[in-house]
């Protein structure tokens, strides 16, 4: 089961209390993670922890499931971060601001565990 | 033991300037006042991963290095660019600001701050419209009309709404929460919107429709507006507008939900518009919510040098600024630049995958006090002190008043005022001698 969703991405005060600690599973933690509210968790099967796959135009990625009760249906968060930006657009509509936010995504559950900061950013060395 | 008063907070755009720091052993043992985000800088400095050498990459490995080898490496590497991006500058002070453009306009560089991925499109609103502002002191102590949008300030900037807006209590708002009326507009229900009297919920990229919906009412123009836009309902905007008009003095604070939604700088120069259409009933400001500590400060010390407050281009000897174009994730996309010196932000967790793989494949310059996602791409590493714990320096807060940061500590490591100064010798001396 997949769904469709807009992505957008922010911050957190604990994404920003590790700011400086990149390197801590703390981070990893704090920003590995998609929230979706309850319903449409429900209709991907998924529980909190278990792993979603997020697709979009420019990329995947494999992140934990979050519930948050405040978004509203089909509205994805990640928080701002090297997993988040694996999937943001790099399109700054000629103003310089890459898309942060509104992003159309799929998202569906998968086996595969996301990956740490540090195997996340070796992707990039390989490509 | 000596304890240190009215410490500045050198993390988020409030700039906190009153904080008590307890210093033992030239360790930081006690932080009082600060937020969780706060204390985590100044309490976690011991705990983070401190980038405790500098370093050279050799065989995809960061090797150990002395600062002269790590320098003459980095000059090297800025001196055979052609196209040289400069990237960050924000999680320092404004005198090594001031030394970086100097850097940059020696070797050609284009340089650009992180207002690049946060509030540059304010900077282009404020240049169409104008940025009808006020400094926090005024907000605290006048406004009774609050508005937060696009914004979340219990997670972003969390002792912004005691210190100076929602809670604070200053001369004409005596009963701090009680005497303002808190509005949330966002996208979903944040912990910040759960504190407001109002929570306006729109369709996510629609502010701008929101925005012009609410200047056709405050003009008088009800009639042309449908009965829902934006997702919201039109007696819930009306009613809106009524709060806007009837306050005294209203402040909106706005954030990356305004900038980075669909419409970018197009929102905030809206917001600009409904301002001085609010001022002709009340008086209105808005201020735009600031995240890295001094990237207020970047525009500032950008603007006096150069004319320009962010994504500036030295490639033709003068200064040439055209966003869009000129701004670092443009021209990492491009795939333009040979070269790139990122210091005090972190471009590879901060960049959107297609700028992160250029990236990935030029030379790159880091100068940080911590190991991130930028140092896993790196391939010369320089550590800094760190600007308002081991370093002092001028930083500028969310409203662009300027506060001088303490040194609190001693460190063994050189300041970034220190590192650009000596890169910039030794780039004009491997320029001399070519
Ligand atoms: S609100 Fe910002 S400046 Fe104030 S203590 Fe928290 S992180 Fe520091």
């Amino acid at each position: 089961m997949k769904i469709k969703a807009n992505l957008i991405s922010g911050r957190t005060a604990n994404q920003g209390a590790h700011l400086e600690a990149k390197t801590h599973k703390g981070y990893f933690d704090a920003c590995a993670y998609c929230e979706l509210n309850s319903a449409d968790l429900e209709k991907l099967g998924a529980s909190e922890g278990d792993s979603l796959k997020v697709t979009t135009e420019f990329g995947e990625v494999v992140v934990f499931a979050k519930a948050n009760g405040g978004n509203p249906d089909g509205l994805a968060f990640i928080p701002m971060g090297p997993w988040a930006n694996a999937v943001l657009s790099p399109d700054t509509h000629g103003c310089g601001m890459p898309g942060f936010k509104g992003v159309p995504a799929e998202i569906e559950v998968t086996d595969e565990k996301p990956l740490d900061m540090k195997s996340l950013m070796k992707k990039y060395l390989e490509d | 033991m000596p304890v240190i008063k009215d410490a500045v907070c050198s993390l988020c755009g409030s700039l906190c300037d009153d904080i008590t720091v307890t210093v033992e052993d030239n360790k930081i043992t006690k932080i009082e006042n600060a937020c969780i985000l706060g204390h985590s800088k100044f309490v976690g400095m011991f705990e983070h991963d401190r980038i405790e050498t500098p370093m050279i990459r050799k065989d995809g490995e960061l090797v150990p290095v002395s600062y002269e080898e790590a320098i003459e490496a980095a000059a090297k590497i800025l001196v055979n660019s052609k196209r040289t991006l400069s990237y960050g500058w924000c999680s320092t002070s404004c005198e090594a600001i001031s030394g970086a453009i100097k850097l940059a306009e020696e070797t050609g560089s284009l340089i650009d701050s992180t207002a690049n991925v946060c509030h540059g499109p304010s900077a282009l609103a404020a240049q169409e419209k104008g940025s009808p502002s006020a400094s926090l002191g005024v907000i605290k102590n006048r406004a009774d009309v609050i508005v937060f949008w696009g914004c979340n300030p219990v997670h972003a900037h969390p002792r912004h709404m005691s210190r100076y807006s929602s809670f604070s209590k200053g001369l004409f708002t005596e009963k701090g929460r009680k005497a303002r009326t808190m509005t949330v507009i966002d996208v979903r229900k944040t912990d910040t919107a759960k504190l407001a009297d109002k929570y306006v919920e729109i369709e996510q990229g629609s502010d701008l429709l929101l925005v012009t919906a609410l200047r056709s009412i405050v003009n008088g123009h009800e009639d042309v507006v449908p009965e829902t836009i934006a997702g919201v309902p039109k007696a819930e905007i009306i009613e809106l507008a009524e709060t806007l008009k009837n306050g005294k003095f209203v402040c909106i604070f706005f954030g990356m939900g305004v900038t980075q939604s669909r419409s970018k700088y197009k929102n905030g120069d809206a917001m600009a518009s409904l301002i001085s259409d609010l001022n002709q009933h009340t008086k209105a400001v808005m201020i735009g919510m600031r995240g890295h500590y001094n990237v207020t400060g970047f525009g500032q010390v950008a603007t006096w040098e150069t004319g320009f407050p962010m994504a500036i281009d030295f490639a033709k000897g003068y200064p040439y600024y055209n966003p869009g174009e000129t701004g670092a994730n443009d021209l990492l996309v491009r795939e333009e630049p040979d070269a790139a010196i990122i210091a005090a932000a972190d471009a590879g967790a901060h960049f959107p995958q297609k700028a992160v793989r250029h990236l990935a494949r030029i030379p790159v310059i880091q100068i940080d006090p911590y190991a991130n996602p930028t140092t896993e791409l790196a391939d010369v590493v320089i550590p800094s002190a760190i600007v308002g714990i081991e370093a002092e320096g001028t930083a500028y807060r969310m409203d662009a008043i300027s506060l001088h940061m303490k040194k609190l500590i001693d460190s063994k490591f050189k300041t970034d005022e220190e590192i650009v100064k000596d890169l910039t010798v030794k780039v004009r001396e491997l320029k001399r001698g070519a």
